[in-house]
């Protein structure tokens, strides 16, 4: 896909605190995020995602290394993002205890937009996102979802041309995440909304991301497709098992299978070759071992999967 | 960064030699460089490009992935907007989180009130009127002051203010939106103070006009030193802690008439700005009245509300780019 580069970011680095206590928390990381495409930063918690977006914001300044929003010196132009973004943090206090509408259409308001403009603009984000009915309630009344939901249609008002939004479905249902999904779809497909989204949840990151830069550490130790992601790190198929009961021991299979297996309690997980995988829940399904098989499921590698081979050391990716 | 003068016009066409004509003219635009356009791969882009990118406020959205052209920058907000904005978004949070401590900060004066009725000579209208002011301005120091301080504090130790630093309005406006409402929220409070103060000690009610500028400079004075603290404390217990202090000296030497106080504190109530609001007000209840007092007295409360909105102002962009 062509288009205007959005952010392009070169030898980031930023450290917090000072002297032995210090954290590279952003370690020469470059990046490219290109116009109209929704892109994700992966990664599990500390690994300097937050630090990442408040520099693409200008709410904290590089120790080193750049940052252009189309072209523009961020240094140079301090004002750019506010006035290009709309952003989500992580607090939410500023809202607390403002009714929703209110909320939203002051935000709008402060964006530049008129007052019919800010009332219609907040009505359609309301009802975008399912929130109409709670439109009077302080943000404070909410539940932890809905509260959340209510801070994603402030940053989603007044229609910015890019997005950045940190970890903004965390709480939210189902049926919430997925009006979000689509909120954020809808703006890249009609109006080239350029989005960048945190999250530490594999399955938005498979379903909702054109592009992922996965962050271990505070480096990028990884940034393509999620697809060519998947087909990079290898051709091996995930096997899960789960137990009723220890299964045989003295079973051949059960034998290789535990060899290579992950074990958390009674569930078991392996990485190999399909033909060897299919195999041997063949043999599984037939054997002995079957009474004591409560579930099991053969799957293409997933993000975390990726996450894990490239060296990712923590384990505490969200996969729902 | 260089748009097109005519990229509004561009983006409306669909056709492909529109947009070709679109893409066209930015690459052809002196100062411009958007290897994006110019490459699929992209590579560095020149930190300093050059060209005019604003835009008037109002136009149509940016153009879509067929038409990818680099989006038009919104205007920033003007301050008038965005502090009536923030005025209506915090006497919204009023409404539901606040009109409970409205009594507290009215009670509390009206129970000072009560309490040196039964120490003062009836009669003495110079030292009524002092205590009566005192107690008033004490509304705005609890709102404006000990509230103010805690908010700001609060909002700095949570991350909260990157809400307002990433919106596009001046910093300015938050401070004296903020400050205003909380003013405004002290104003009730102030007049149910004054009223039943001056009908508890005698005192006549003509002059009490003086309450609403007295109130407005106190407001200016007393919420740009809580914002200043709440945004300066680097932690949110000590910006409550300072709001409180700042409070009780308010309250010890405003609500203690002047010429009982030993000479140091004399001098801390000289140096203290609340004693200007506290002096001008007392003016209100006095027969002869030295206008030219009363002035100086309301100067010297905006002079200070200026100067620590000032200092304010500064510290919220300093937490903006830290």
């Amino acid at each position: 896909m062509g288009g205007v580069l959005s952010y392009a970011v070169r030898g980031l680095t930023r450290r917090h605190g000072v002297g032995e206590h210090s954290v590279l928390a952003n370690d020469r990381i470059d990046l490219d995020v290109r116009q109209a495409e929704v892109f994700g930063v992966l990664g599990p918690n500390g690994a300097g995602k937050t630090t990442l977006v408040r520099q693409l914001m200008g709410l904290l300044r590089p120790d080193a290394g750049t940052i252009t929003m189309f072209g523009r010196d961020v240094r140079a132009a301090p004002d750019l993002p506010a006035r290009l973004a709309g952003y989500l943090g992580q607090a939410d206090l500023a809202l607390a205890e403002l009714p929703v509408a209110t909320a939203v259409s002051t935000t709008a308001r402060m964006r530049g937009l008129s007052r019919p403009d800010a009332r219609s603009a907040r009505d359609a984000v309301l009802d975008e996102l399912g929130l109409a009915d709670l439109a009077h309630r302080p943000l404070s009344s909410l539940s932890g979802g809905q509260r959340r939901l209510a801070c994603v249609a402030t940053a989603l008002v007044g229609d910015r041309p890019v997005l950045i939004l940190d970890e903004p479905t965390t709480g939210l249902d189902p049926v919430a995440r997925r009006a979000v999904w689509g909120a954020l779809q809808h703006r890249r497909d009609t109006t080239g909304t350029t989005i960048v989204l945190i999250t530490h949840n594999v399955l938005e990151a498979e379903s909702v991301l054109d592009r992922v830069a996965v962050l271990e550490a505070g480096r990028v130790i990884a940034c393509d497709t999620p697809g060519q992601l998947k087909a990079s790190v290898s051709g091996d198929v995930r096997l899960d098992l789960a137990w009723r009961y220890d299964p045989p021991a003295d079973d051949p299979t059960i034998a290789m299978l535990a060899g290579l297996a992950t074990v958390r309690g009674r569930r078991w997980t392996v990485r190999m070759a399909p033909v060897a995988a299919r195999e041997a829940l063949g043999r599984l399904t037939t054997g002995a071992a079957f009474a004591a098989l409560d579930d099991f499921s053969l799957a293409t590698p997933s993000l975390e999967d990726v996450y894990l081979t490239l060296g990712g050391a923590s384990r505490d990716l969200e996969r729902t | 960064m260089t748009v097109v003068p005519d990229a509004h016009d561009a983006v409306a066409s669909t056709g492909t030699a529109a947009r070709d004509h679109a893409l066209g003219a930015v690459r052809g635009t002196p100062g411009a460089n958007l290897p994006g356009l110019a490459a699929p791969e992209f590579t560095r882009v020149p930190a300093e490009p050059s060209g005019p990118l604003e835009q008037p406020r109002g136009s149509a959205p940016s153009a879509g992935p067929e038409g990818l052209m680099p989006p038009r920058i919104p205007a920033a907000t003007g301050f008038g907007t965005a502090f009536g904005a923030v005025y209506r978004g915090q006497l919204a949070r009023s409404k539901v989180g606040r009109i409970p401590l409205l009594f507290v900060a009215s009670f509390q004066s009206i129970g000072i009130l009560v309490l040196l009725r039964g120490i003062l000579d009836v009669g003495d209208a110079n030292a009524a009127g002092q205590v009566v002011a005192g107690s008033t301005v004490l509304v705005v120091a609890f709102v404006a002051l000990n509230l103010l301080a805690q908010r700001f504090g609060a909002l700095r130790a949570a991350g909260a203010l990157d809400y307002y630093l990433t919106l596009p309005i001046p910093p300015a406006a938050v401070v004296l939106g903020t400050a205003a409402s909380y003013a405004t929220f002290a104003a009730p409070g102030t007049l149910v103070t004054a009223v039943f103060g001056s009908l508890l000690y005698g005192l006549s009610l003509s002059g009490l006009w003086l309450l609403a500028p007295v109130v407005l400079l106190a407001g200016v004075c007393l919420s740009g030193l809580g914002a200043a603290v709440g945004l300066l404390a680097p932690k949110p217990e000590l910006a409550t802690i300072a709001g409180q202090l700042g409070m009780s000296i308010v309250l010890f030497l405003g609500v203690i008439p002047a010429d009982r106080l030993p000479e140091v504190g004399q001098l801390a109530r000289d140096a203290l700005p609340s004693t200007y609001a506290v002096d001008a007000l007392s003016a209100a209840f006095q027969r002869n009245v030295h206008w030219m007092t009363v002035l100086v007295d309301l100067a010297v409360c905006a002079a200070v509300g200026v100067g620590a909105l000032v200092v304010a102002v500064l510290a919220l962009r300093r937490v903006g780019t830290s």
